[in-house]
């Protein structure tokens, strides 16, 4: 009886230290994105630091974008095609692809190859930088971190999530063109009219807008926040490196059904 | 005495372990001193203390006349221009070439023009003698010559003070020979004020004016290299002249030998 009793205080206790680290990694994130709305003046006067950043985070994502935006287009095509040509409806197939990829997979597919190609390299960037002093450095140099370092990561995340999803999207329909009109003979005609006449610029391709633009700033806060805030080993970093992956993925992800939840609410 | 620093009552404690328990430190001014202690002893974190980059939980630490833990950030940061820092790893910007890790604190804090920023970073390189070194990486120097490096960059803005946390640390003895002149002909030509941290016995005396040995949260002995070769403390002789056994043993509190072995 009281090995249970101590097994449940034991579990009690484990569950409380684990709310306590929670609530306070919580508590000095949201501190982190206090100090980095407040350096953003200061890097935007100096925009050429926000440029060099939106080469690495931006223009180097660019090649994993197109290539998995083409992919995922023309599985969409070839599955689409599929299920409406058994209704006779496969001059559809526009419709099907131009909303399911501006609505939903241009910003979340996006957003999960974001934060696998330029969230970990944020993170492990900023972790070795923790790592070898140089946060330290620039301190002690009169130069603040959040000013010159992290801001201008940041603006440069948050500019080019929606970027790049738009890109995303603009390869995946013509990967679905390819697909559908090119290979299994949808009428071309028939692609674009469906796809112009279904596609609201307001209601679905600013929802698709909206939503990379709140996965560009979550998927950046947290990566940035994981190497900033990382544990100064080489252990340390790998592990912050995998967490802002994981992290950045699954609030993507819950982001998403919150978000799909609320503006069909809207409609 | 004239005192550049002035430590006064300093406690710290990481967690439940009490680093510096009511410490009383002074550096002088234009002076070498040296704080020596084994590793653990809390070194680097005095330094940290000195510069701000940490708060005590109780005590002052008044540098330059200012109680440096009560200024702002523009003040403090108006203060850390005039204190140079080098690091155990020398903390360069890795993705910056030597020439521009010694121009950075001149392009963020002045409007020197281009010609002007040269002159001066090849003067500091040409001191520390790596005038020819100017366009690598960091990725391509020694340990030594990162180490060099980051002290041309420390002196850059002409500092009052400079602070030096290991830095012999790994060194093979050219470098270390390179290190000890230059940190004794940087202190002496540019009039600074040179705070060493370091377990270095040998290398440290022949440089520094004045030594404090520090452990277990308190100065265990502090006086000139000589006065301190006098010592009567048993446990500064034992640090300086690397004696295996003495007040700290050799073997690390354990239960006694037989019982453990044979469990009698």
């Amino acid at each position: 009886m009281q090995n249970i009793v101590c097994w449940i205080t034991n579990c009690f206790e484990l569950l409380g230290q684990w709310a306590v680290h929670l609530f306070e990694r919580i508590g000095r994130s949201a501190l982190f994105l206090t100090r980095i709305f407040k350096s953003i003046p200061a890097a935007i006067v100096r925009p050429w630091l926000i440029f060099q950043q939106l080469y690495s985070v931006g223009v180097l994502t660019i090649v994993i974008v197109l290539v998995a935006g083409a992919f995922v287009g023309m599985v969409l095509g070839l599955q689409g095609y599929n299920i409406l040509v058994r209704f006779n409806s496969e001059s559809s197939l526009g419709t099907m692809v131009g909303l399911t990829l501006v609505r939903e997979l241009g910003p979340v597919v996006t957003a999960l190859l974001f934060a696998g190609r330029a969230g970990s390299a944020l993170t492990a960037e900023l972790g070795l930088m923790k790592t070898t002093e140089q946060f330290s450095a620039m301190e002690m140099m009169a130069v603040d971190p959040f000013k010159r370092v992290i801001a201008p990561r940041f603006l440069a995340g948050f500019i080019s999530m929606p970027l790049l999803a738009a890109i995303f999207s603009a390869v995946g329909i013509y990967g679905g063109y390819f697909v559908g009109v090119a290979l299994l003979g949808v009428d071309d005609g028939a692609f674009w009219a469906q796809m112009q006449k279904s596609v609201d610029f307001h209601e679905d391709f600013m929802n698709g807008v909206w939503k990379s633009i709140t996965f560009g700033f979550v998927a950046t806060w947290i990566a940035l926040f994981e190497g900033y805030d990382t544990v100064p080993t080489s252990e340390g970093v790998g592990r912050a490196t995998t967490q802002s992956v994981v992290h950045a993925s699954l609030a993507v992800l819950s982001l998403n059904f919150i978000l799909t939840a609320l503006t069909l609410e809207t409609n | 005495m004239d005192n550049l620093v002035k430590i006064r009552g300093l406690r710290f404690r990481r967690g439940s372990r009490v680093i510096f328990d009511n410490v009383d430190l002074d550096i002088q001014r234009g002076k070498i001193t040296a704080i020596m202690g084994p590793s653990g002893s809390g070194k680097t974190t005095l330094l940290k203390l000195i510069s701000a980059q940490l708060n005590p939980e109780a005590g002052t630490v008044i540098v330059a006349g200012e109680d440096i833990h009560g200024l702002g950030q523009s003040d403090l940061f108006e203060m850390r221009k005039r204190m140079g820092m080098l690091f155990q790893t020398g903390a360069l910007l890795t993705d910056l070439n030597v020439f521009e890790n010694i121009a950075y604190p001149l392009r963020e804090h002045t409007r020197l023009d281009e010609r002007m920023i040269r002159y001066l970073v090849l003067i500091k390189l040409h001191a520390v003698g790596l005038r020819g070194a100017a366009n690598l990486m960091p990725a391509e120097l020694s340990g030594g010559m990162a180490r060099r490096v980051a002290l041309a960059r420390a002196i850059i803005l002409d500092p009052m003070m400079i602070m030096y946390d290991e830095p012999f640390g790994g060194q093979d003895p050219i470098s270390m020979g390179v290190l000890i002149k230059l940190i004794k002909t940087m202190n002496d030509n540019l009039g600074l004020t040179s705070i060493i941290v370091s377990h270095d016995v040998a290398e440290v005396s022949m440089i520094a004016d004045y030594i404090y040995i520090i452990s277990n949260g308190n100065i265990m002995d502090k006086g000139t290299p000589t006065e301190l070769e006098k010592t009567n403390s048993e446990w500064a002789r034992q640090f300086l002249k690397g004696l295996p056994d003495g007040p700290v043993h050799f073997h690390y509190p354990a239960p006694e030998y037989s019982k453990d072995l044979f469990g009698t």
